[in-house]
């Protein structure tokens, strides 16, 4: 034994082999740890698409529904707000929606696949307070040109009434369109593509 | 508990009697308890079990029993079954695919009929045991005293009707004569008037029942099978190699 | 590569220049006995579930909710909603065992080889002190799931208080913070098991290797291979029969590390409650005040210490007796150092008469287990047919119980009166090859 000659190569081969073996392992035993962290099957069936019934919702109503625990606006237009939103495009910052904040078939005029139902997740783009709804079309204390939109509490970030931001606000961008589709003419899904509800 | 699970119980006790007593080994049982258990027979892995299991359930269980920590979601990823065959057979409640399997029966009106509410199932097996729930779902008869017609052998005077009967058929109990001081017990259970099912398919049908109860107790028993001979496996390769290098860093120690 | 490491190597030493010298005094150049066998693998391996357990148990708080409302639902919710949650549970589980099996293993391999003796009684004192904590740690550990179980446990647990004389029913009250085991006790348990017990359990453990280390380890023969030849091919001034901790103690302690994982991975992924030896069936049901369990039993590491409780009958009007002799049975482990007398340490020297008491007393031990886990009453009846359990139980029990104790007495007597016949302990570490 005492003359055994001790081969360096043999043992740093196998030192070598065994710290990567258990390095896989380390590295493996840690996923489930991080993998732990992804939503829950809970967080995901809350996230689960939302279907509302609008047929409660009056013209010039706003109906606020949870999904994935962020207030979605919906909003039943009338004509003149509708005819409202093409006079204020000069004073937004992004008035054809070009900026990704909606859905393709989000990206119009009115922000919304039919022009008088707005489905918006009402959260002010600029620190993520929820902004109030002043539909009417009429002067606000902030504003004594008012036609109808949302006003940020928070900061004061002004939005039309189909949530595209006014210039010389806070709020960078347009507020965010989730996707959703009709099932029927009076129920809305939201969380689901029309393609992928087919 | 699972056969393995009372195997591995009595495996240990041996060890710590043979230990304690430093006499012999246990008996492979023990006796007590008003009857013995019948083996289930249940097995998670068996996915068509589990369908059969899940589709009785759903038909002549839910209408009382909640299983309120499993959700739709899960039981048909785990079931191989899809969305739509999920909601449209097992969901009468109009819950959403994410949401757990909750029965429609309102839990006071449950209590009213009942004396108490009918309890959740999503942890039985985990608490009696496969074995139990098999030998219980088994162990119904006819009983002219009982205020619901139906006594059970493995819980008497459960406070339960027995909703499989036209599957099982009715069973009537066999007296043993009273002896003085004790009264009358059960010898043994006779089918009395046949169901649809012969005695074995029913027997096939409460096994795969308490499978899917089984599962419903812990769908993590799935994953725990998948993964567990993998890392095992890692493992030992890892000892032998930890092995290795210790003989050779050994080979400098005279 | 090699330059970056020694650079920040260099860095740091000229800020701390007390790093390295510690480094190389508990590891490179702490010199062991190079004789070590199988029962020197479970010190590192209870470190090695001491680190599991930290690690598995901080991701359980993260979804584990400490309220009497939600803590069974949240164990649940680990169980099924959280990704991989069951396999950290189980991990946390079966750990919580492992590590009462590396720990009682590693005890008696002190107790076998004479490690608590001098000079290593503070050694041996700390780690008394450690398994205290640990089992306080693993008694609130099981309250949390608030299963059935876990609130009648607490409940009888408790209840040992207050079999004290004068304070016992307010003491009682006082650890509750209600007049039942509620909210308020499990908030209390939860922040002494997650905060406080694992804090003073590290600060513990960090004492015990530190006095370990002062002294030098013990080792089978039981010889101080300080006091042998010096000169080894390491060091010239260093025992001849030690040798660097690391790396032939590192390597050779992963071999067990291997060996322990694979045991807890069987046991994780095929068969997690052990037969309800290491998760009970009946902490699938919810904690319910009105349904008390058909046999409340603790887990298996306390059975020994608790069937002392159960043997014990109440006399003088009180029950304080057994609770008296369960705390006992486990104070006079710490009087280890004084009352084995013999100034050898290593079985392998000692007499006969030491030899069999020691069986004896580790079959008491389990002989006390099987009785606190219920294992007698279901086996008597088995063996032995129609006869009165309780009555032979009992007799079973208290014959343990006293062998249990019996073993301390004989044990200082037959080392101190000088009966003992001792064999010659060699100079230097016996070495096999």
């Amino acid at each position: 034994m005492a003359n055994e000659v001790v081969d360096r190569g043999r043992r740093r081969f196998l030192t070598a082999t065994t710290a990567v073996v258990g390095g896989i392992g380390i590295v493996s035993a840690a996923v489930p740890f991080i993998k732990s962290w992804e939503p829950s099957a809970r967080a995901k069936a809350a996230g689960a698409p939302v279907t509302q019934s609008l047929k409660k919702v009056e013209k010039g109503q706003q109906l606020i529904v949870g999904w994935r625990s962020l207030p979605v606006f919906i909003v039943n237009r009338t004509p003149a707000q509708l005819a409202q939103l093409p006079k204020e495009d000069p004073l937004l910052v992004d008035p054809k929606s070009e900026v990704e904040q909606q859905p393709k078939y989000a990206q119009n005029e009115t922000r919304s696949i039919k022009p008088e139902w707005l489905v918006m997740i009402g959260i002010c783009t600029h620190l993520g307070c929820v902004p109030d709804f002043y539909g009417e079309i009429k002067p606000e204390p902030f504003d004594p040109n008012w036609k109808g939109g949302y006003y940020c509490p928070c900061h004061h970030s002004r939005y039309d009434i189909a949530g595209r931001v006014y210039k010389n606000v806070p709020a960078p961008k347009n507020m965010q369109i989730p996707p959703y589709h009709f099932v029927d003419d009076m129920t809305v899904q939201i969380g689901v593509d029309p393609k992928e509800a087919g | 508990m699972t056969k393995a699970q009372t195997t591995m119980k009595h495996f240990l006790s041996g060890i710590a009697l043979a230990l304690g007593l430093l006499v012999g080994s246990l008996p492979a049982h023990a006796e007590g308890g008003p009857a013995a258990l019948m083996k289930s027979g249940a097995d998670v892995r068996d996915q068509a079990s589990l369908q059969r299991g899940a589709r009785l359930f759903f038909n002549y269980c839910i209408g009382c029993h909640s299983l309120k920590y499993m959700r739709y979601s899960r039981m048909a990823e785990d079931l191989g079954l899809t969305e739509k065959e999920v909601m449209q057979n097992f969901n009468f409640t109009g819950a959403n695919f994410g949401d757990p399997v909750i029965s429609h029966m309102p839990a006071k009106l449950a209590k009213t009929w009942f004396g108490k509410a009918p309890p959740d199932l999503s942890l039985e097996v985990e608490a009696k045991g496969a074995d139990w729930v098999y030998t219980y779902l088994n162990s119904f008869y006819l009983d002219p005293h009982s205020p619901i017609g139906w006594n059970n052998t493995a819980l008497p005077n459960a406070a339960m009707p027995f909703p499989l009967w036209e599957l099982q058929g009715m069973q009537a109990a066999v007296m043993k004569p009273a002896k003085d001081g004790e009264s009358a017990a059960v010898q043994k259970l006779v089918l009395s008037q046949p169901g649809k099912m012969t005695p074995a398919q029913f027997q096939q049908a409460t096994r795969d029942l308490t499978s899917f109860l089984q599962y419903v107790s812990e769908p993590a028993a799935l994953q725990r099978h998948h993964y567990g001979i993998w890392v095992i496996l890692f493992l030992v390769l890892l000892t032998f190699l930890f092995a290795l290098v210790k003989k050779e860093y050994w080979k400098d120690v005279h | 590569m090699a330059n970056v490491f020694s650079n920040i190597g260099a860095w740091v030493t000229e800020r701390a220049p007390g790093m390295m010298p510690m480094y190389r005094a508990h590891m490179t150049e702490y010199y062991a006995p190079k004789n070590f066998n199988l029962w020197y693998y479970f010190g590192s391996l209870a470190l090695l579930v001491l680190v599991s357990q930290i690690v598995t148990g901080i991701f359980l708080t993260m979804n584990y909710n400490p309220s009497a409302a939600g803590a069974f639902d949240s164990v649940q919710y680990i169980m099924r909603d959280v990704e991989w949650g069951w396999l950290i549970r189980y991990m946390h589980t079966t750990g919580a065992s492992l590590f009462f099996v590396v720990v009682f293993l590693h005890m008696f391999r002190g107790i076998m080889y004479g490690s608590f003796k001098k000079p290593r009684e503070l050694v041996w004192l700390l780690g008394m002190l450690i398994f205290l904590a640990l089992m306080a740690e693993a008694f609130m550990g099981y309250v949390l799931p608030w299963g059935n179980m876990s609130f009648w446990g607490a409940k009888v647990i408790i209840s040992l208080f207050g079999t004290i004389p004068y304070i016992g029913n307010s003491l009682v009250d006082w650890i509750m913070g209600d007049f039942l085991p509620g909210d308020a006790t499990l908030n209390r348990f939860f922040a002494l098991h997650v905060i406080a017990l694992p804090l003073v359990l590290l600060l513990l453990v960090v004492l015990h290797i530190a006095a370990l280390h002062e002294v030098g380890s013990n080792n089978p023969d039981g010889v101080e291979i300080k006091k042998g030849p010096k000169g080894n091919r390491w060091d010239a001034l260093k025992p001849a029969d030690g040798i660097p901790f690391h790396p032939y103690y590192t390597v050779k302690d992963l071999v067990g590390v291997g060996a322990l994982l694979l045991i807890a991975a069987f046991i994780i992924f095929f068969a997690p409650t052990l037969g309800g030896w290491f998760l009970e069936p009946d902490n699938a049901i919810p904690a319910n005040n009105l349904l008390t369990p058909a046999e409340i039993k603790p887990m298996w590491y306390f059975t020994p210490f608790y069937a002392i409780v159960r043997m014990i009958p109440s006399f003088l009007g009180s029950a304080v007796w057994g609770v008296l002799a369960m705390f006992g049975s486990i104070v006079v482990l710490f009087l280890f150092p004084w009352l084995d007398r013999t100034k050898v340490k290593s079985i392998r020297y000692r007499g006969t008469g030491y030899k069999v008491a020691l069986g004896v007393w580790v079959l008491a031990f389990f002989g006390l287990g099987a009785v606190g886990a219920g294992v007698t009453a279901e086996v008597i009846p088995a063996w032995f047919g129609n006869v009165d359990v309780t009555t032979w139980e009992n007799l079973f029990g208290r014959l343990m119980t006293l062998l249990y104790f019996g073993f301390f007495a004989f044990l200082w007597a037959y080392t101190h009166f000088g009966w003992e016949k001792t064999k010659p302990v060699p100079d230097r570490v016996t070495t096999h090859d």
